[in-house]
């Protein structure tokens, strides 16, 4: 099972550097492929629409998983709600390549999220702050995502988490090792793990930022503040010109360092997502599952 | 020894600290203007080469680095880099590079439940693979030589300066496979 979680942290190394995109139906995977997404998330509805329909949100319908899976060649993930480690089965049973324990949908249990180490399949979790991320790695999970505020297109949310973590994160390295108790004890997470991230000045597993992500400009700045890559939910197919948005956006990530190129791609990409702010809306995601 | 690491998409971090580790220097190849000095060697990493064969022909990056291969300038492919360098792709899809004379399979193992690692003879010696959602190669040709067959799939071969492997060196200690590459660069001279 060790080397399962390390094939698992691995499969997130692979993914660096690239853009994970929320898709609908077969057709919108196929696109995003076409684009360049490096991974494509499977969901019957994007945040947006979960945002704007209420109601219960659960895990989606395998069969359109299978269909997803069916139609593209780079990996699928999909997402379970906080806790549900039923739906969890369902997904591995589905040979899922990556499973979501998700705040976009609505959590089935609020104190325990999955046992993630029960799994042979990686999770990804989202996360606000260091203390977050490391109790969702204690629990199995192989890669790292920020909470951002999914399905707004305001992109402040996964700024403020990103940033949070890695102020902590240079707190932690900035410890006396005999520091290290206290402050697994303030975190509320296993020493050993404030003691990797002391030693290795990051994550113990790769952090992507998600929840937000509206235009090239938003993902180059998550990935200037030091993601490793990016996940875009509602901001392509919510945009005027999807498929040259999320092109778009994949170039953005890789030369995020480039301003020349990224004037240049942020043009002419028709309408953005409309976008929600923060103070408009009613349910707050990233409150879920702490 | 100078090498350059493909850094559009993927493990190319993890590939860079492998080469410095060794003593050689290393620096990332994003777009043109990245490869307008000299270097020794071209490492393709790990990562999504639907994704890397977008982005090298929208970087421009295509065409000098596929003529810089045909030319004989040593090159590393890891997985998905095994995947640009293969002249065929089984179910047709179209090459990216082809400059290999091998047919591969992607995803061949299947999801992420296939990925798995192990310890395998590669040429003379043996060495740690860790296959990721890995490809193997259905078949080689012409001059590509066989240098590692794990459970009767072949997962690494060599023709002339290019070295291809389905698994992921980069991704453990052993610089087995670094040796054989840097051994490919220091026969040019």
């Amino acid at each position: 099972m060790k080397d399962r979680y390390q094939l698992n942290k691995e499969l997130a190394q692979m993914l660096k550097g690239g853009v994970i995109m929320d898709v609908t139906t077969p057709e919108q995977a196929k696109i995003a492929q076409e684009a360049g997404a490096c991974a494509v998330m499977a969901l019957e509805r994007i945040p947006a629409d979960i945002r704007a329909a209420g109601g219960v949100s659960r895990m989606s319908d395998p069969a359109m998983i299978r269909s997803i899976q069916e139609a593209v060649s780079i990996p699928v993930m999909a997402k379970c709600r906080i806790g549900h480690f039923a739906e969890a089965q369902i997904l591995e049973a589905i040979e899922i390549d990556y499973i979501d324990e998700s705040e976009v949908l609505s959590p089935a249990d609020d104190v325990y999220h999955v046992d993630k180490t029960q799994f042979k399949v990686p999770f990804v979790c989202g996360a606000r702050d260091l203390g977050e991320a490391l109790r969702r790695i204690a629990e199995g999970a192989s890669m790292i995502r920020t909470k951002g505020e999914p399905g707004t297109g305001d992109i402040v949310q996964a700024v403020r988490h990103m940033r949070k973590m890695n102020s902590q994160i240079r707190h932690v390295v900035s410890l006396h090792e005999d520091e290290l108790y206290e402050e697994a004890k303030q975190l509320g997470v296993p020493y050993d793990l404030v003691k990797q991230v002391h030693d290795s000045g990051r994550l113990p597993v790769v952090n992507f930022a998600a929840g937000g992500v509206a235009t090239p400009a938003d993902a180059a700045l998550m990935m200037q503040l030091g993601a490793e890559g990016v996940f875009v939910g509602s901001g392509i197919f919510k945009s005027g010109d999807p498929k040259k948005r999320a092109e778009a956006i994949v170039r953005a990530v890789t030369n995020y360092n480039d301003a020349k190129q990224l004037a240049e791609l942020s043009e002419n990409l028709g309408e953005a997502m409309v976008g929600i702010n923060e103070n408009e809306i009613k349910i707050i995601m990233e409150e879920r599952g702490i | 020894m100078r090498i350059g690491v493909l850094a559009l998409q993927g493990a190319f971090a993890e590939h860079i600290a492998a080469v410095e580790r060794l003593g050689a220097e290393a620096f990332e190849i994003r777009s043109l203007k990245d490869i307008s000095g000299s270097f020794d060697g071209l490492i393709l990493p790990g990562g999504e080469s639907t994704v890397m064969k977008k982005l090298l022909h929208r970087s421009g990056l295509y065409t000098p680095l596929r003529d810089a291969i045909a030319d004989g300038l040593p090159v590393l492919g890891t997985c998905a880099g095994m995947i640009l360098l293969a002249s065929g792709i089984d179910g047709g899809e179209e090459p990216c590079f082809g400059t290999m004379d091998i047919t591969v399979r992607r995803n061949a193992y299947g999801r992420q439940l296939g990925s798995f690692s192990c310890r395998e003879k590669f040429a003379d010696t043996e060495t740690e693979m860790r296959f990721i959602r890995a490809p193997y190669v259905t078949e080689a040709r012409g001059g590509a030589e066989v240098l590692s067959v794990h459970d009767g799939k072949i997962v690494a071969v060599r023709q002339g300066r290019q070295l291809a492997a389905a698994f992921h060196p980069e991704l453990t200690d052993d610089p087995t496979i670094y040796e054989h590459f840097f051994s490919l660069i220091e026969d040019k001279d």
